[in-house]
């Protein structure tokens, strides 16, 4: 599998190591009420499609670049790649 | 007989070999078995279950039957398919899966129980007694069971790895392959073109017709810098993203390679576009007793023929139900044997003075341990005709494997009588000639089983007749992967190459489902078996992964340390010096030291992280449980790192060396994941902090200098002044040692004692190292290792990884006070949960007069030992020198009301039963006044 | 009709005429008491104690594919009870005992096979984690040994002692651990549930849950409506995809694990053998071929293939513990997909729906959960209330912090 790093290009994804569901970007508000639902909901909680899956990889024998990958997991297809610092969330 | 009749297209250059014993001469460039089939030695192996006489059936890497073994001990090689195996002088090989001898098996009784041995019967009985499967039954099918054999001793051979690019990978370099690397050549593409034979030309090399035209592509193809090609290479699996896996057989065909040449190469191949050129191979048709030595396909029979010039007989049947089968008809007729060509079909075109049988089909053979003779049918008349050779063709079977390898299904051409790829191919993949079902022949006639007696072998290794598959179906069995999972149909060496297709058929033909309907299973990588060896590469032996020493490993080594791994790190355990016999006593001897005077360990495995930015005590104060941004400049403070999860997962030390710097270490165990997590929390969820963080975990060699008289040692090499009141407990500082070398300092103790830890750059970890030995000889400095390291950690009651395991909160450290609730940081929330929150678990310390075992469970006294009554666990332990007692720290519930109490530490798997007192895990100096002084 | 030594020669003398079908192949009823979605060995083997031991006889099996055609189809039959924490051990221990006394109670051979389980330990960290384990194994009633390297060597003397990276210190050892012939534990449940009347019904795709009040009625399925008081799901791998179709968002990731076989060689590993310094495992079938595997890719997929870097870690793991492996050749690699839960431990359990309830998360440990898991979820289906080895495999347990988290590594998935 490759993945075209934004400022690298196309590397083996053996450089990188996965993390999962790019919704750990979300991190709740730790003072809200429902603090400890909310928490649990983000730790535990995956919607784990079969199909497009925005996913976070660390390129940790590269640029130690957080990457967030939109990749099909039916096909592995990889349709976009942005550093994780520049998404907008 | 089968002989050669000429040099064919190999040569006249003879080289000797033997096979089970006996000499035998063969010619360079032929294979095993061109070779065997030259010396008319048709009886070459044992099927598996049945253990039948087997002899060749195929020209190439889908052999199924003639499997030997090559060589003896760490070169022994079994499973070979006698068909790929290039001859060179001195080749050894001999028979598998028979006892005492391939021509009198003991285990051939099976086939004439063959009736009771159908697909299944072992799931319907060797049940009772219950008692007998692994001690009567289990150990009688495994012995009879499996092919060849390990040597069991290491494999000598050296195997490789390597990594290419190419615009175009070509598989397969028959015309169609060396065609579609011309043609994307021209385009100015980067081509690598993989061929599995030792030449280029597939399968023309082993038709009649002259190789000009082949040798004219070749011509061509060399003008082409840009083409890579590679012969004795296997492509074995498309992966994602256009990456090919492709081995390279470097040496097996060499009779004497060198030391160093790696016997095989595994080639990772990126690729932008690929093209499938790998051809077809025939199959079998299904008549009774279809298996004997002698019985061929048709292709194979004129392969041996026109390429290493061996006829395979002088009289021959061709067997057949299209028009491919004549190819065979006319070469055999032209090196002069008799041939009798049976056709299923009404009418073919006829070849002269060839006897000619047609709407016939052949339905039984005889012979020992080679045909001597075919049975044919025709309009209901059976006769036997007398034949050293018979040679088959049901139709081709394009060779698809890898169009399945990303999910592809293939389906089914009537047209060709063959799957050929479907529309799911992996990316970037087109398939071209004989593999796309191209050029096959059309006048193709559906010929699966014509058995009279179902005796006829589908699978012929895995000995799957047509009556295992009749049974199959009938107990229900429909699916067809039912069928391959029931017989064992498809799942012998060759992965179902000469068995689905047929299979399939005959499935069809019985439960009169269309073979669209019946389906197909799905080949999966590799396409040809692969050497584990070469799968692996180079990582083994010591080289498995790479091994990291620490700066002062030269030393230890001088020293004559004991060295232990850590992770991928090689540490000092202990420093045994002259007259220590027993690791026991340099351990307690290293722990004395510092305890008593000083000690110098290097603790350089800890991570280090430079963190940097105007935002890196917030950064810090987000990271870390407890809070850092009070922290001064010039003072380290201990930090809890908890995951989001609210569980521990590291601790280590943050000292500040400026407002906007500081060092964080973490423990040797989590360096890689703690920094890996740093980045996460500042990129992924605090990018709006401006902090950089870089692992220098190797660009600073650093040592712990703990004792009594360690500030006495360190003053003589820093150039500083460290007297507590310039430089207190927990006090940092970037400074030089007194010839000018940075430094770093830090006033952090691990074993409890007034301790220091300074950091050089690496390259002089070592020489510092001497130094502080060299000038603290005096003041009785020892270097300590990793041992007594531990000893005094467990002595002052600090976790570490064995406490440290992933499910243990702060609260169960007796640190739960440390996670600041007025913040927010990583895994405070979590941490709040009802059962952790209200855990009772604490960590405590056990004494006792008997050695106390890490591992061993706490159980009340006069309790029984079952789940139901443990307490907690140890979880360190150690002898203490300095309270002379053994000691152990541990986690247990309600640990409050147990606090000063005894109970029992129970080691069941040691039959260990020790009496221990529960106390304070801060066994040495409680209130922490050694480390202020 | 019984399978036994004295029908199988009858039949082999009788041209195996009178062999009829393992299973019925019937047409959905319009309802059943309860359906079980999912014909792999858990929703089979729960399909065959519903009958068998609970006296619920009106259940249909839905398999969208063919049966047995999922994880027990692709696994590599390794069958142990060697967990530490009590919130699965028990469990284990339990599914060990009936796999004990399978073959006779489903009048099948599965080949249950008991030649041990051999863990590997390189450092003494490790030593201490397996004798904390051990122990925990044997305070709960299991069997366990600590073996040294002398002890190992004497089992498996071709082992690397002698040249390794990461010296073999010793083994933690399960005897009763082995392997099971996985098909024929799918073939065996399903011939059993067929005979007490659970119909078995293939190729059933199941499209939708009907959900009315927040109580399951039944189930949309590619062969119509079928409606059912009580639903149960054991899709492992398929989870969060089937029950997302009733709004269920799941503590679960799906991850690809790869198994590769050898060709067959003659017998050399007599049980299975586990590597601590590497992933890798192994064992021999009884027909000869080495069955081995490692880690799990690693990242989300649903597609059933891997790629080639956890094929060569497997493989470097193989040559690092077993160099004579060299020799051998790899014939077959495939790939299943995995529930990876956020502990590493499974969940059977009740749903927020009514009568819906849930099998699954069972990571790569599911084939030799099979047994207990199919008991422990009809005693669920059944009851209404968990099994008492099962108590802690609850969903909730994320939410009240009861974690069972044998590796420690938190909710990471790829990581258990």
């Amino acid at each position: 599998m490759l993945i075209n790093h934004p400022l690298l290009g196309p590397r083996d994804a053996q450089e990188f190591v996965y993390k999962g569901d790019a919704s750990l970007l979300r991190r709740p508000d730790s003072n809200a009420e429902d603090a400890l639902e909310r928490f649990t909901d983000y730790a535990y909680l995956r919607d784990n499609p079969a199909g497009e899956h925005r996913e976070l990889w660390y390129h940790e024998q590269g640029d130690r670049s957080w990457l967030v990958v939109t990749r099909n997991t039916l096909t592995h297809e990889v349709l976009d790649v942005q550093l994780a610092s520049e998404v907008g969330r | 007989m089968s002989r050669r009749i000429s040099n064919g297209r190999i040569g006249a250059n003879t080289v000797r070999f033997s096979f089970d014993g006996v000499q035998y001469e063969g010619r360079e460039g032929d294979s095993l078995a061109s070779a065997l089939l030259a010396n008319d030695r048709l009886l070459i192996g044992r099927s598996f279950k049945y253990h039948r006489p087997r002899g060749v059936l195929c020209l190439g890497s889908e052999e199924p039957n003639a499997l030997v073994t090559i060589g003896t001990g760490g070169s022994q090689t079994p499973n070979t398919r006698a068909t790929v195996q290039e001859l060179y002088d001195g080749l050894s090989a001999v028979s598998q899966n028979r006892f005492p001898s391939l021509k009198f098996d003991l285990l051939s009784v099976n086939d004439r129980l063959s009736r009771f041995l159908t697909a299944g019967f072992y799931y319907k009985t060797f049940m009772w007694p219950r008692s007998f499967w692994e001690s009567v039954y289990e150990p009688m099918i495994r012995r009879a069971a499996g092919l060849g054999r390990l040597s069991e001793v290491e494999d000598e051979a050296q195997y490789d790895k390597g990594f290419l690019h190419c615009d175009t990978l070509v598989i397969g370099g028959g015309v169609a392959g060396i065609e579609a690397a011309l043609g994307a050549a021209a385009k100015g593409d980067q081509v690598i073109l993989c061929e599995e034979f030792s030449r280029l030309g597939g399968a023309a090399l082993f038709e009649s017709a002259p190789l000009g035209p082949i040798d004219g592509l070749l011509a061509q193809l060399a003008k082409h810098e840009n083409v890579r090609v590679m012969t004795r290479t296997t492509v074995q699996g498309a992966y994602d993203h256009g990456v090919y896996s492709a081995v390279t057989l470097n040496t097996d065909h060499l009779s004497q390679p060198s030391a160093k040449a790696p016997r095989q190469t595994l080639w990772r191949i990126y690729s932008n576009r690929a093209v499938l050129a790998t051809g077809a191979h025939e199959r079998m048709i299904a008549f009774d007793n279809n298996d004997r030595p002698g019985v061929m396909l048709c292709s194979a029979v004129r392969g041996y023929l026109n390429y290493y010039g061996v006829l395979a007989g002088d009289s021959c049947v061709v067997f057949g139900c299209h028009d491919d089968a004549r190819k065979t008809v006319v070469d055999l007729q032209a090196a002069g044997a008799k041939v009798v060509w049976v056709d299923t079909r009404a009418s073919h075109q006829a070849v002269e003075g060839v006897e000619s049988f047609t709407s016939a089909r052949v339905v039984n053979t005889r012979g020992r341990h080679r045909v001597t003779a075919v049975e044919i049918e025709q309009q209901g008349r059976r006769f036997w005709i007398k034949c050293e050779a018979l040679a088959v063709s049901g139709g081709w079977n394009p060779r698809i494997q890898l169009t399945c390898h990303q999910g592809g299904r293939p389906v089914w051409s009537a047209a060709i009588g063959g799957f050929v790829p479907g529309d799911k191919l992996p990316p970037g993949m087109r398939v071209v000639g004989a593999a796309a079902g191209e050029l096959l022949e059309e006048n193709w006639e559906p010929a699966w089983d014509l058995s009279v007696n179902g005796a006829a072998f589908v699978d012929p290794q895995n000995d799957v007749t047509v009556k295992d598959i009749k049974l199959a179906h009938q107990e229900g069995y429909v699916s067809v992967e039912h069928l391959k999972r029931y017989t064992t149909l498809g799942m012998a060496t060759d992965q179902g190459k000469n068995a689905n297709a047929l299979g399939i058929g005959v499935l069809s033909q019985h439960s009169g489902e269309l073979i669209e309907a019946v389906g197909t299973t799905l080949f999966r990588p590799p396409y040809t078996p692969v050497a584990i060896g070469a799968l692996a590469g180079r990582s083994r032996g010591k080289e498995f992964k790479p091994t990291r020493l620490t700066p002062s490993h030269e030393f230890a080594t001088r020293r004559g340390a004991a060295f232990v791994t850590v992770g991928n790190w090689l540490r000092a355990s202990y420093f045994p010096v002259a007259g220590e016999t027993h690791w026991r006593e340099s351990v307690d001897r290293e722990a004395l030291a510092v305890r008593q005077a000083v000690g110098v360990c290097d603790v350089t495995t800890l991570g280090k992280i430079d963190v940097q930015g105007r935002d890196a005590a917030e950064f810090l104060n987000r990271v870390y449980a407890n809070g850092f941004l009070k922290l001064p400049v010039g003072k380290t403070r201990y930090g809890l790192m908890l995951r989001e999860d609210g569980i521990v997962f590291d601790d280590g030390t943050a000292a500040r060396l400026a407002e906007n710097h500081f060092v964080v270490t973490t423990t040797t165990a989590n360096a890689v994941s703690v920094y890996r997590h740093m980045e996460f929390v500042h990129q992924c969820l605090a990018p709006e902090l401006d902090v950089h963080l870089i692992s220098t975990t190797e660009a600073w060699a650093q040592f712990a200098v703990a004792g009594p008289k360690s500030r006495e040692l360190v003053q003589r090499v820093v150039d500083m002044d460290i007297s507590n009141e310039a430089f207190g407990f927990m006090a940092c500082a970037e400074t030089k040692l007194i010839d000018g070398t940075p430094a770093r300092l830090f006033r952090i103790s691990f074993s409890g004692e007034l301790a220091y830890e300074l950091a050089v750059p690496t390259r002089f970890g070592n020489s510092l190292m001497e130094t502080l030995l060299d000038v603290g000889a005096d003041l009785g400095a020892v270097p300590y290792g990793t041992e007594a390291l531990g000893v005094l950690r467990i002595e002052k009651g600090h976790a570490a990884g064995n406490e440290l395991d992933g499910r243990t909160t702060a609260l169960n450290l007796g640190l739960g006070q440390m996670v600041a609730q007025t913040k927010d940081s990583i895994g405070r929330v979590l941490a709040n949960r009802t059962e952790l929150a209200q855990s009772s678990v604490r960590l405590v310390g056990f004494r006792s007069e008997q050695q106390i075992l890490t591992g061993s469970w706490l159980i009340p006294i006069g309790a029984s030992a079952e789940q139901a009554n443990t307490l907690g666990w140890v979880s360190s332990a150690c002898y203490s020198p300095n309270l002379g007692c053994y000691i152990a720290i541990g986690f247990i519930r309600d640990a409050h009301e147990y606090m000063d109490t005894q109970m029992r530490a129970v080691s069941l798997l040691d039959a260990k039963d020790v009496r221990v007192s529960v106390v304070s895990p801060h066994f040495v100096d409680p209130e922490g006044e050694r480390l202020r002084v | 009709m019984d399978y036994s030594i004295f029908r199988v020669i009858k039949e082999a003398l009788n041209n195996h005429k009178g062999w009829g079908p393992a299973w019925r192949n019937p047409t959905p009823k319009p309802h059943y008491d309860i359906v079980i979605v999912g014909g792999g060995g858990h929703g089979l083997a729960t399909a065959f104690y519903l009958a068998s031991r609970y006296g619920v006889r009106n259940i249909a099996v839905l398999e969208k594919g063919w049966l047995g055609g999922g994880n027990v189809g692709r696994n590599t039959t390794i069958v142990r009870s060697n967990y530490m924490l009590p919130g699965n051990e028990p469990f284990y221990e339990l599914s060990m005992k009936l796999w004990e006394g399978l073959e006779q109670e489903l009048n099948y051979n599965a080949m249950v096979s008991q030649r041990g389980v051999l863990n590997l330990c390189h450092s003494d960290a490790q030593r201490d984690a397996f004798r904390r384990r051990g122990n925990a194994m044997l305070l709960q009633g299991a069997d366990a040994e600590l073996l040294d390297a002398e002890d190992v060597r004497k089992l498996y003397p071709y082992l690397n002692f002698d040249d390794a990276r990461f010296p073999i210190l010793g083994g933690l050892l399960q005897r009763r651990g082995g392997t099971v012939r996985h098909d024929a534990v799918a073939w065996g449940y399903a011939r059993a549930a067929d005979q007490l009347g659970v119909d078995i019904i293939q190729n059933c795709e199941v499209l939708d849950f009907r959900i009315e009040n927040g109580q399951v009625s039944g189930l949309e399925t590619s062969r119509g409506f079928i409606g059912a008081n009580k639903v149960g799901t054991a899709v492992a791998g398929s989870s969060s995809r089937l029950l997302s179709k009733a709004g269920i968002r799941l503590p679960i990731e799906s991850h690809v694990l790869q198994a590769f076989v050898s060709e067959g060689l003659k017998p050399v590993i007599p049980g299975v053998i586990t590597f601590g310094a590497g992933h890798f495992y192994l064992s021999q079938s009884d027909k000869g071929g080495l069955v081995f595997g490692g880690d799990i890719d690693g990242y989300n997929t649903y597609a059933q293939r891997g790629n080639m870097p956890v094929v060569e870690d497997v493989c470097e793991g193989a040559m690092g513990l077993m160099p004579m492996l060299g020799r051998a050749r790899m014939l077959r690699g495939w790939g299943g997909i995995m529930d990876m839960s956020m502990d590493g431990s499974p969940f059977i359990d009740r749903t927020d729906i009514k009568g819906l309830f849930f099998n699954g998360g069972w990571c790569y440990g599911g084939f030799k959960a099979t047994p207990a898991s199919g008991l422990c979820f009809a005693h669920l289906l059944a009851t209404g209330t968990s099994h008492e080895v099962a108590a802690q495999m609850r969903l909730d347990r994320f939410a009240r912090g009861a974690m069972i988290d044998e590796k420690g590594q938190g909710a990471q998935p790829n990581l258990h």
